[in-house]
């Protein structure tokens, strides 16, 4: 290697823009190794069209009417599908300590979590873009007057989702039952985005007006803030020892 | 037990350690260690397993906060946060690699973290001093394990770390990987970078060595600097560690 004759590190954004580039580059590094493997995504598209087909032969049309069963079903896979690729979000760092050379780098911890999170929103949302026409094509619904608010509050309530899923797979990837430790850990916090969500879905689909959704999304909104804060600075808390 | 070990007391140092202490519980895997390094320096640091080596150089690269004493950086004290993280490189056994991405894929998300400027040039440089250009677009995965601690440490390499911490580095490297090494590492020296080795291997850690040590307990039981090196007395005291660990 040359001797140093001048300055290697270049650091003259502000923090918050650093932190953001760098969070960017583990979000692209973590999407190009799912990318190659495809192992968690094709879990999760797999699991959403199954679950999609298991509730429409468990369906009774004449005793439930589809506006009144899809926002269930629909929040039922959106989150149990999202668990697969929050899981497999620390994993791919603890094959032969991956994690130790990220955080013996100079990006902050912060930094971390959010390209962590950026990774898990981007792989829920794409589940969400197959599986949302997939319920409309199951369900029979009219989707198109409601596609954007709908679109809309999936990604409110994904962005919440993925705040905790990543900070507790953070925390549940070292230990032995990771698997059985995410779901018991996130599912509590992940009720209610569940809940606000669903019933916004529920209002879209039955036809009620957007204003009418608005309290929810509000909730949804506010959970983010709350949740995308509290997450991103209690993560370095789960690194250090 | 406590040892200075710049040749020159003048010159600035590179690590400084001071009673340093690590504890697990009521397990202390670090007891009280002092030293300090200057640039060119090279602790070669040997012992039984379980003697504190990994945790002292796991302090040193941030991932571990001490317990008590102190450890500073090219004068930023530890865990220093990004300014003290951007000047070490860690090597270990683990070599800390995607195995879904390429070797050049690997080396230059390593570079891209470290903001270094001319990365492309940097990663296909450290890439051909470890003799892995012509494998740099193959997966991880395909690789030997001796192949792949060359990537992991051109990838430990890539930013010119002033602190070199390299735990057992020869892990898993032929004799052609292991004289790049030594080669690399002898350069590095000669270019002000100063670097604590932990390996087993007495003749390999001592011909790199400026100072060496031996852990036990977590403390150094003995040390040298470089023109009082006996190899000898070295080989009878890293025995005897062994025996008394079990």
């Amino acid at each position: 290697m040359p001797a140093r004759t001048r300055p290697l590190i270049e650091r003259r954004w502000p923090l918050v823009a650093d932190i953001l580039f760098s969070a960017w580059l583990i979000a692209r590094k973590d999407l190009s190794i799912e990318f190659r493997t495809r192992s968690a995504f094709l879990s999760a598209v797999v699991f959403s069209l199954l679950g999609l087909v298991i509730f429409y032969y468990a369906w009774d049309p004449t005793a439930v009417t589809a506006t009144d069963l899809a926002p269930g079903v629909l929040w039922i896979i959106f989150t149990f599908s999202g668990l697969l690729g929050l899981h497999r979000s620390f994993g791919v760092e603890t094959a032969d300590r991956a994690i130790d050379a990220l955080l013996a780098s100079p990006v902050s911890r912060e930094a971390i979590f959010l390209g962590k999170a950026i990774a898990n929103l981007i792989f829920v949302v794409a589940v969400q873009a197959i599986a949302l026409p997939a319920l409309a094509l199951f369900y029979n619904l009219p989707l198109g007057d409601v596609a954007g608010p709908l679109i809309a509050i999936a990604l409110l309530a994904a962005i919440g989702l993925v705040a905790v899923g990543t900070l507790f797979s953070a925390m549940a990837v070292n230990t032995r039952l990771a698997e059985l430790l995410l779901p018991m850990l996130a599912l509590p916090f992940f009720v209610p985005i569940v809940i606000a969500a669903a019933q916004a879905t529920a209002k879209l689909l039955s036809g009620r007006p957007v204003v009418e959704v608005s309290a929810w999304v509000k909730l949804l909104l506010a959970f983010d803030i709350v949740f995308v804060a509290a997450c991103t600075l209690a993560y370095p808390f789960t690194v250090e020892d | 037990m406590s040892f200075a070990i710049s040749p020159d007391p003048s010159a600035p140092s590179i690590v400084e350690v001071g009673q340093l202490v690590r504890e697990f519980g009521s397990t202390r895997a670090v007891a009280g260690v002092s030293f300090s390094l200057a640039p060119g320096d090279c602790l070669a640091l040997f012992g039984p397993n379980g003697a504190g080596k990994t945790t002292l150089l796991r302090v040193l690269a941030g991932l571990l906060k001490p317990t008590s004493g102190s450890a500073r950086v090219s004068g930023v004290p530890l865990p220093g946060g990004p300014l003290a993280r951007s000047r070490i490189g860690l090597i270990s056994h683990h070599t800390m690699l995607y195995e879904a991405l390429s070797p050049r894929e690997n080396v230059a998300f390593s570079a891209r973290l470290y903001g270094i400027r001319d990365a492309r040039a940097r990663v296909e440089d450290s890439l051909r001093r470890m003799s892995m250009l012509d494998r740099a677009d193959a997966p991880i995965r395909s690789l030997s394990r001796g192949m792949q601690q060359r990537v992991s440490i051109a990838r430990a390499m890539v930013h010119s770390p002033q602190l070199v911490l390299a735990d057992e580095p020869y892990s898993g490297l032929d004799d052609s990987g292991a004289r790049a090494l030594t080669a690399l590492l002898r350069e590095l020296r000669s270019a002000g970078t100063a670097i604590i080795i932990v390996t087993h291997n007495l003749t390999e850690g001592l011909s790199l060595a400026t100072h060496a040590a031996v852990m036990q307990r977590g403390k150094f039981v003995r040390y040298d600097s470089a023109d009082r090196i006996d190899a000898g007395a070295y080989a009878a005291t890293y025995r005897e560690a062994l025996a008394a660990s079990g």
